[in-house]
């Protein structure tokens, strides 16, 4: 490997062993009683939901009180865990081993349901009625892009909250949802509260009152526009959901503040889950600016199906040369094929390397730990305490 | 349309992409545009998520909300190539547009917009997003003398957003039914929808022959039906390298590859070939072929889903612009444009 990183070029030349990047031990982190909250963040496809799963497993069986609170776990995933009901509840998953002292609960979230319960505490029976009935809310609730960001992070705090009250954990790990742009479930409160503070909703909680009348003007052409592309229906039910939901906004900003001082608290700690691509290592990068940014406690990146390196020390090159001087006596020598795949695996790991070596070089302070890509889906206990081993460095045996 | 080869989906001008996260949609939408872009065809690549992925892919500068040309397509094996265009679709530009074009609402247009709305309309409203987003490319696709000077596509080709989100974000009259049973954006979505719903439409699955993706895949399509989306066809990206014959490929699970025959090829062709270069080759053999025997079974699953399928390798230094290309001729030759 030594060898082959020498011929990489020139943007590779900055990643040579100086700016090895440091290790994350994570078996540290989550040994760590001051260690309370776990946040897994990442973009889509990078396995962010089988990293939680396998940290809460393995913190569980070292002795943490745990629940893992997932958003769309894989099927057979969600069934191993005992989370396929979607009842908003933590579950506790069987097959834990509990000689250590620990126990793992995991739920999956119901976003609507997050949100109705919000409602729910906050407004009278009656008004809550009315805000569940509306049509902007049943939209709002079910598919406003942040809405499940904004409600893992709502369960997350109500969860904290319970737990510092009765003890039932002292560790919550969140996986959370794959972003369209990845740190919506950072912005979501804020751009909800905003939102309710805005001055649209102003606008249209007051129509032409009081101080109000000196928007007339464009008030007309605006509600006339609005009339014109929505039609009158439309409008009538976004004042009616607006009134009735600023009767509890002002507890949502409240929530939302809370939730995101929890997340500054230094009991919080944020990974990153990437994959050895370009893509996913962008938006990691992007992520771990944000997160400093916002003074949000990042704990280290995690590099999930790295490709294993191949022992020995043959190069790619060196090997297809071989191949081919092979491949021209017979055609369809073994191993020629043989030296073809090792070739081809030398070059995705020198590729990853390099790609793993351009962050560390922009991102020195971040602690990196890399798990190599099992051969088959994790779908059971036993595939994610072989993850936890492998996120905490230890080595398995190949395809175990 | 007149072609003499025209591929498996001669009727189609508006071809969709999806996938899940990681299967590499990006990369297969900016493949088939250039395979489809031959014989001085116009095609549309229009990218919907804010990230940029086309000007990344295509080495150019950020996108602007307004089509430009992108780059020159795939030649045909007489040598005329067409041209690939490119256009980012981001709602708020999307939604003043629509308003001047629709409403020839000039005014109460920069109103709206002083007064929050746009951005209401563009990030909170829910379905609303999505309307805008796919009535820019409606847009595109049907373009009539209303747009005078612009540019007639002879197809379009939608990076998507991810399988799971992709019938939400087409079935957009749906998606507003709840909010506006009436009026003049309800008109809008169904026009759209004529469109989504018919043969001139086709939505393509990305997969990778992993377990997840498979099965996202297989209910995507079901969904996709479910709503009377047009499925198009499935794309299997990645392909591990197909260098052992089958019978080796058993051996190698097995453990009973002849190991002397290994060494003394190794001698043969000059190699160094110590116990350690030999045990690493078997290793890597056994690890391969136990993936291989993984995706064949995946294949199968793929295969049943009664859809043409396309497969793309995997390139192991990355998708550049030249691999772009490869990537192009090789659905090309399958037959995908």
């Amino acid at each position: 490997m030594t060898k082959a990183r020498t011929r990489v070029g020139p943007s590779g030349a900055a990643s040579t062993p100086g700016t090895l990047p440091l290790t994350l031990d994570v078996d540290a982190l989550i040994d760590d009683p001051s260690t309370r909250i776990i946040v897994c963040c990442g973009s889509g496809g990078v396995g962010k939901t089988t990293t939680s799963a396998a940290l809460g497993l393995r913190a569980a069986e070292r002795g943490r009180k745990v629940v893992v609170l997932t958003i769309d776990p894989a099927r057979r995933l969600a069934q191993a865990m005992g989370i396929e009901a979607l009842d908003n509840t933590p579950r506790p998953v069987a097959d834990v081993d509990h000689a250590a002292g620990g126990t793992l609960d995991a739920m999956m979230l119901d976003m609507k349901r997050t949100f109705d319960e919000v409602v729910e505490s906050q407004a009278s029976p009656e008004k809550a009625k009315q805000i569940l009935e509306n049509p902007f809310y049943i939209a709002l609730s079910s598919s406003f892009a942040g809405t499940q960001e904004y409600m893992a992070m709502e369960k997350l705090g109500q969860i904290h909250a319970q737990s510092g009250e009765d003890g039932t954990y002292d560790l919550i790990v969140v996986d959370t949802p794959p972003s369209r742009s990845a740190l919506d479930f950072l912005d979501a409160p804020e751009r909800l509260s905003s939102f309710l503070d805005g001055r649209f909703i102003r606008l249209m909680l007051a129509p032409a009152r009081g101080p109000a009348r000196l928007m007339t003007a464009g008030l007309g052409i605006i509600t006339n526009a609005l009339t014109r592309i929505l039609g009158g229906q439309v409008l009538g039910d976004l004042q009616t959901f607006v009134a009735a939901l600023d009767t509890v906004f002002g507890g949502f900003r409240q929530r939302a503040q809370k939730t995101y001082a929890l997340l500054q608290h230094e009991g919080t700690a944020f990974l990153v889950v990437a994959a050895p691509e370009p893509d996913a290592l962008r938006e990691a990068a992007y992520f771990v600016e944000r997160l400093s940014e916002d003074r949000m406690p990042l704990a280290g990146l995690i590099v999930n199906r790295a490709s294993p390196a191949p022992s020995g020390d043959l190069s790619a090159d060196e090997s297809m040369t071989a191949a081919e001087r092979l491949r021209r006596e017979d055609p369809t020598s073994l191993t020629a094929g043989l030296l073809r795949l090792h070739a081809d695996q030398m070059r995705m790991v020198e590729r990853e390397a390099r790609l793993r070596g351009r962050f560390a070089t922009t991102h020195p302070q971040v602690a990196t730990a890399v798990v190599p890509a099992l051969a088959g889906d994790v779908h059971d206990l036993a595939g994610l305490r072989r993850v936890g081993l492998l996120l905490a460095g230890g080595r398995t045996q190949n395809n175990a | 349309m007149s072609e003499k080869r025209t591929g498996d989906w001669p009727q189609v001008r508006l071809h969709v992409v999806t996938g899940k996260g990681g299967t590499g949609k990006s990369t297969v939408a900016a493949a088939l545009a250039l395979a489809l872009a031959t014989r001085g065809k116009n095609v549309l690549l229009c990218e919907v998520e804010g990230r940029q992925g086309i000007a990344r892919m295509f080495d150019v500068d950020p996108l602007p909300p307004e089509e430009r040309r992108l780059t020159t397509g795939l030649p045909a094996e007489d040598g005329t190539p067409g041209v690939v265009h490119a256009l980012h679709i981001d709602p708020e530009s999307a939604l003043l547009e629509y308003l001047s074009l629709y409403y020839k609402l000039g005014r109460a247009g920069r109103a709206l917009d002083r007064f929050g709305v746009i951005e209401f309309a563009t990030t909170i409203a829910p379905g609303v997003r999505d309307v805008l987003l796919t009535g820019k490319l409606f847009e595109a696709v049907e373009r009539n003398s209303r747009n005078k000077g612009a540019i007639h596509y002879d197809a379009v080709v939608l990076d998507a957003p991810p399988t799971g989100r992709i019938v939400q974000f087409l079935n957009v009259s749906n998606e507003l039914a709840g909010l506006a049973k009436v009026g003049p954006i309800k008109a809008q979505s169904d026009t759209m929808m004529t469109l989504f719903r018919s043969p001139r439409t086709a939505v393509h699955l990305v997969t990778v022959l992993e377990e997840m993706p498979v099965q996202e895949t297989s209910d995507g399509i079901a969904e996709l039906r479910a709503v009377h989306l047009p499925v198009g066809g499935v794309v299997v990206n990645l392909i591990r390298p197909q260098d052992l014959a089958a019978d080796d490929l058993a051996d190698a699970r097995s453990g009973s590859i002849d190991r002397d025959r290994v060494t003394a090829d190794l001698t043969v062709a000059g190699m160094r070939h110590e116990r350690a270069i030999v045990d690493g080759l078997l290793a890597e053999a056994r690890d391969h072929a136990e993936r291989r025997a993984l995706e064949d079974s995946q294949r199968t699953l793929v295969a049943d889903l009664g859809v043409p399928t396309y497969e793309l390798p995997r390139l192991p230094q990355g998708v550049d612009l030249g691999a772009l290309y490869e990537l192009a001729a090789s659905l090309r030759e399958q037959g995908m444009a």
